[in-house]
C-alpha cells in the first residue's frame, strides 16, 4: 500500500489516466484476488469436509422418507380423512395393495421401523399383515384387515401412518428435547421415565464448566511459571506440558483405568499411608471423569494462556510496583486483565471440546457420567436411528453456538472492540 | 554385499506372498472379539487357511450392525461374514443388510438346531448369558438371580451388560417370575414397570459393562463380587488359573449366526467359509476351545464329557435357563433400550 502510492501519484501527473480512487480500488481488487485463489483449497475444503457433512446431516434430523415413499397411495386416500373414525375402504385397498407390493423388501422393514417408533407394536402389525396377503380377489379389504389383526379396526395405526408420512418432521428434533406430538398434534413432554435428553444437555453443560474451572485454576499458575522462568526452565516446564499432548487419548485413559481402580496405584499408596481402610471408587463415576479430562485437555488452556502471558511486558508490573502498589494488587490490577483474552480463548477452547466428549466418560464414567455425545453414538452405532442421532447433533450444534456468541458478545475481542468503539 | 543379497531375497518373497495371497482371496471375517475369536482362529480361521480355498482376514467388532448398513448402502462391502447376534440378524435381513442364505450351498437345514436356523443366517454356536462370582472372594456360592440382588448376604458390586436386553429379564427372574414366564410378563407395560422397579434396587450396587471381556477382569480384580458374563469368557479365566464359577440357573441361551453382508464382491469364498465352519469336526474343535455349544446336530456326538458338561447345551445346565426370545426384542428393543438409557443416565 505505503509503496504503492508515490508511483501512482507520480503516474497520474504526467499521464492523463482514471482517477487515483479508481485505480487504487483496481490494485486493491486485483490484491483481493490474489489472496482469494490463496484461500481457495482452503475454502473448498472446508466446504467439502466441514460445511456440507454438518449440513446433510442436519437435514437427517429432518428426512422422515420410509412411509411416504414406501406408502403414497394409502396417504393419499387417507388426505381427505379426518382421523376420528376407522378411515374408508379406500385407505384399506390401498395399504393392502402397497404393503403386497413392498413384502420381503427392504421397504417394508423400513416402513414397519418408522411406525414402530410412533407406537411399539407396530412393527410386528405391519409384518404381520404384509405375510397374509394378498387378499383373495373381489374381498373387501377392511373386513380382512381386521381379521388379520383387528388394531387395523382402530383409529390408533391409521393416525400413526398419517401423521408419519409427511417428507419432512419434527419427530427427531422433538424427541432430543424430550418432546413429543401427541394424537391430538398439540406437543407433550414425555413421560418422566422416558425423558433424558434436557438432563443429559443440562449435564454435559456443567461437566465441561466444572472441567474448564478447574483446566483455569490449574493452568494459570503453570503458564505463568512458565512464561517467567529463564528461557532454559521455561523450555524444560514446556516439553513436560506438551508430552501427553502428544499422547494418544485412547493411551491416557486406559492408563487413568490403571491408576484409578480399586486395586489401584493411587487406591493402593493411600492404604499403604493409611489415609483410608478401604478403597476409594475412582473409577467409573464423576471423580475418575473429571481428572482425567482435566488431564487430557489441561494443554489446551495452558497453550493460549502461555502465549498471551509471554506478551505481556514485565515493565508494567515493574511499574505498579515501583509506584507503591501492593505486589498482589498490582499482580490483579495490571497483570492479570492482561491474561483475560488467553483465558477466554483458553476458557471457550476447553468447554467447546468438552461439550464433544465422549471417549473419556465412555471409558471411566458410569451412565450418570455420559454426556450428550454418548447418546448420539448409540443412535448412530447401536439402534441405526440416524435421525435420532442427527437430532441430538442438531442440539448439540445449536447448544455451542448459542454459547460462542454469548461469549463473543460479552468476553471476545469483538466485544472489545465494541466498547472501544 | 551378503546383505544385500538376504535383503533382495526377502523382498522378493513377500512380493511373492503378495500375488499367492491375492491369488487364493482374502475373506474378511468379522466376529466379536476377545476369547471368543482365539477360539474361531484355531477352530475355523486356521484350517480354512490350510485347506487351501482362501485366507482368513480376522476383524472384529461389538455386534453394531451400523457399519454393515453404511457398507451396504455405499454398495462398498469390505466385509465378507460376520457373526452376528439374533435380533440383529433378524432385523438386518428384512432391512436387507444380509444375504438370504441358499443352504444347498451350505447344508441340509435338518442338520442343524432349529433355532440355528434362519434366512439370512446359520447358527455358528450357542452362548449362554449366566451368573459368575469369585470363589475366592465369595464363601458361599450364589444360586439365583435372587441371590444376585441380595446385596446384605453378598455384600459388593455387581457387574451387569449395560442395556435393556437380558438385564430386564435378569430382574424379573430376580423378582420371581418363572423362567417360562419371563416374555410373557415383560410383554406388557405392568411387567415392565416391575422390571425397572426391581432395577432401582440394586442401582447403586451396579457396574456396568460393555465388552465381554470386561467382567473376567472385574471379577479377577474384585471389582465386582459377581456379574452376568457370557459363558465361554469365564472359562478362558478359569484357563489362566482364575477361580471363577458360573451359575447356570436363571441364564438365557442364544445363537449367534454367520452372516453374508448383501454386495460383498467375495460371495462365493464367503459361502465357502461359512459352509466350512458349519462342519460338525470343525465346530467340535471350537467347543474344546471356548465352551460354546455347537449347532449342527452331529457336533455334539464325540465331545469330551468333561467339555460337554460347560456347555450350554448340556442338560443339566438347561435346566431353568431361559432361550432368548428374538421376537421380542426385534419388536420392543429400540423402545426398551431408550427407557433403559433413560432410567441409567438418571
Amino acid at each position: 500500500m505505503t509503496a504503492a502510492s508515490p508511483t501512482a501519484a507520480g503516474i497520474v501527473s504526467t499521464r492523463p489516466e482514471p482517477s487515483l480512487k479508481k485505480r487504487l480500488r483496481r490494485a486493491e481488487l486485483r490484491k483481493k484476488l490474489l489472496y482469494g485463489t490463496l484461500i481457495l483449497p482452503l475454502a473448498l475444503f472446508v466446504l467439502l469436509v466441514f460445511v456440507w457433512p454438518i449440513a446433510s446431516l442436519m437435514t437427517k434430523s429432518v428426512e422422515n422418507p420410509e412411509v411416504h415413499d414406501n406408502l403414497p397411495q394409502t396417504l393419499r386416500a387417507l388426505k381427505a380423512w379426518d382421523g376420528r373414525e376407522v378411515p374408508p375402504e379406500a385407505a384399506f385397498k390401498a395399504l393392502a395393495g402397497e404393503l403386497e407390493a413392498a413384502r420381503g423388501s427392504p421397504a417394508i422393514a423400513a416402513v414397519a421401523k418408522r411406525l414402530n417408533r410412533e407406537e411399539t407394536g407396530y412393527r410386528s402389525l405391519i409384518m404381520k399383515t404384509a405375510r397374509k396377503l394378498p387378499l383373495a380377489e373381489g374381498e373387501p379389504a377392511r373386513s380382512a384387515l381386521i381379521e388379520i389383526d383387528e388394531r387395523w379396526g382402530t383409529v390408533e395405526p391409521w393416525q400413526a401412518i398419517k401423521r408419519s408420512g409427511s417428507a419432512t418432521t419434527a419427530f427427531y428434533l422433538l424427541a432430543a428435547i424430550d418432546r413429543s406430538v401427541d394424537a391430538k398434534g398439540d406437543i407433550v413432554t414425555a413421560p418422566p421415565e422416558e425423558a433424558v435428553y434436557v438432563d443429559v444437555l443440562a449435564r454435559t453443560f456443567w461437566m465441561s464448566l466444572i472441567v474448564t474451572g478447574l483446566c483455569m485454576a490449574l493452568g494459570f499458575p503453570v503458564a505463568y511459571l512458565m512464561a517467567n522462568l529463564p528461557v532454559k526452565h521455561g523450555n524444560t516446564l514446556m516439553i513436560f506440558v506438551l508430552l501427553p499432548f502428544w499422547t494418544s487419548v485412547l493411551v491416557r485413559v486406559a492408563a487413568w483405568i490403571v491408576l484409578l481402580q480399586n486395586e489401584g496405584l493411587i487406591n493402593k499408596l493411600l492404604m499403604w499411608l493409611g489415609l483410608t481402610n478401604s478403597p476409594v471408587p475412582l473409577l467409573f463415576n464423576r471423580t475418575g471423569v473429571y481428572i482425567a479430562m482435566v488431564h487430557i485437555l489441561l494443554p489446551f488452556m495452558v497453550l493460549p494462556l502461555y502465549s498471551v502471558m509471554k506478551g505481556i511486558s514485565p515493565v508494567y508490573m515493574r511499574a505498579a510496583v515501583s509506584l507503591g502498589c501492593p505486589p498482589f494488587k498490582s499482580f490483579w490490577k495490571v497483570y492479570f486483565p492482561q491474561t483475560l483474552p488467553g483465558i477466554g480463548a483458553g476458557g471457550l477452547l476447553v468447554f467447546i471440546m468438552c461439550m464433544g466428549y465422549y471417549i473419556t466418560p465412555a471409558l471411566l464414567g458410569g451412565p450418570q457420567e455420559q454426556m450428550l455425545s454418548y447418546f448420539i453414538a448409540f443412535y448412530t452405532n447401536q439402534t441405526i436411528n440416524w435421525g435420532m442421532a442427527a437430532a441430538l447433533s442438531a442440539v448439540l450444534l445449536a447448544a455451542t453456538l448459542v454459547l460462542y456468541m454469548i461469549y463473543s458478545r460479552y468476553l471476545g475481542p469483538s466485544a472489545k472492540a465494541v466498547k472501544a468503539r | 554385499m551378503k546383505l544385500d543379497k538376504s535383503f533382495v531375497r526377502s523382498v522378493i518373497a513377500v512380493a511373492a506372498m503378495a500375488v499367492a495371497g491375492s491369488a487364493a482371496a482374502d475373506i474378511t471375517v468379522i466376529s466379536f472379539g476377545g476369547a471368543n475369536q482365539k477360539a474361531q482362529a484355531k477352530a475355523f480361521y486356521a484350517p480354512f487357511d490350510k485347506s487351501g480355498q482362501g485366507k482368513v482376514v480376522p476383524g472384529e467388532y461389538n455386534g453394531e450392525q451400523a457399519k454393515i448398513k453404511a457398507m451396504v448402502e455405499a454398495s462398498n462391502v469390505t466385509w465378507d461374514v460376520v457373526e452376528v447376534e439374533s435380533p440383529e440378524l433378524v432385523r438386518g435381513c428384512e432391512e436387507g443388510l444380509y444375504e438370504k442364505l441358499d443352504y444347498s450351498r451350505i447344508g441340509p437345514k435338518s442338520d442343524f438346531l432349529p433355532k440355528a436356523v434362519s434366512d439370512c443366517g446359520i447358527g455358528i454356536f450357542v452362548w449362554s448369558t449366566a451368573i459368575a462370582y469369585n470363589a475366592d472372594k465369595l464363601k458361599t456360592a450364589p444360586t439365583s438371580w435372587a441371590d444376585f440382588w441380595d446385596v446384605k448376604k453378598f455384600p459388593g458390586k455387581r457387574g451387569l451388560r449395560k442395556g435393556a436386553k437380558f438385564t430386564l429379564e435378569f430382574a424379573l427372574m430376580a423378582d420371581g417370575v418363572a423362567p417360562a414366564d419371563v416374555y410373557k410378563v415383560l410383554g406388557t407395560k405392568a411387567g415392565v414397570e416391575r422390571a425397572f422397579k426391581k432395577l432401582d434396587e440394586l442401582k447403586p450396587s451396579i457396574q456396568w459393562w460393555e465388552a465381554g471381556a470386561q467382567p473376567p477382569q472385574l471379577l479377577a480384580s474384585g471389582d465386582v463380587v459377581m456379574s452376568s458374563v457370557y459363558n465361554g469368557r469365564i472359562a478362558a479365566a478359569q484357563k489362566e488359573g482364575k477361580n471363577l464359577k458360573v451359575v447356570w440357573n436363571g441364564s438365557i441361551y442364544d445363537v449367534d449366526s454367520w452372516a453374508i453382508p448383501k454386495g460383498t464382491p467375495k460371495r462365493d469364498e464367503a459361502y465357502k467359509f461359512v459352509k466350512f465352519a458349519s462342519q460338525p469336526e470343525n465346530q467340535r474343535v471350537f467347543a474344546g476351545e471356548i465352551p460354546y455349544g455347537p449347532t449342527h446336530l452331529k457336533g455334539i456326538n464325540g465331545i469330551d464329557a468333561k467339555i460337554a458338561a460347560d456347555l450350554p447345551t448340556a442338560p443339566q445346565n438347561l435346566k431353568g435357563a431361559l432361550a432368548s426370545n428374538t421376537e421380542f426384542w426385534v419388536e420392543n428393543g429400540e423402545d426398551l433400550e431408550q427407557r433403559f438409557n433413560a432410567w441409567a443416565a438418571r
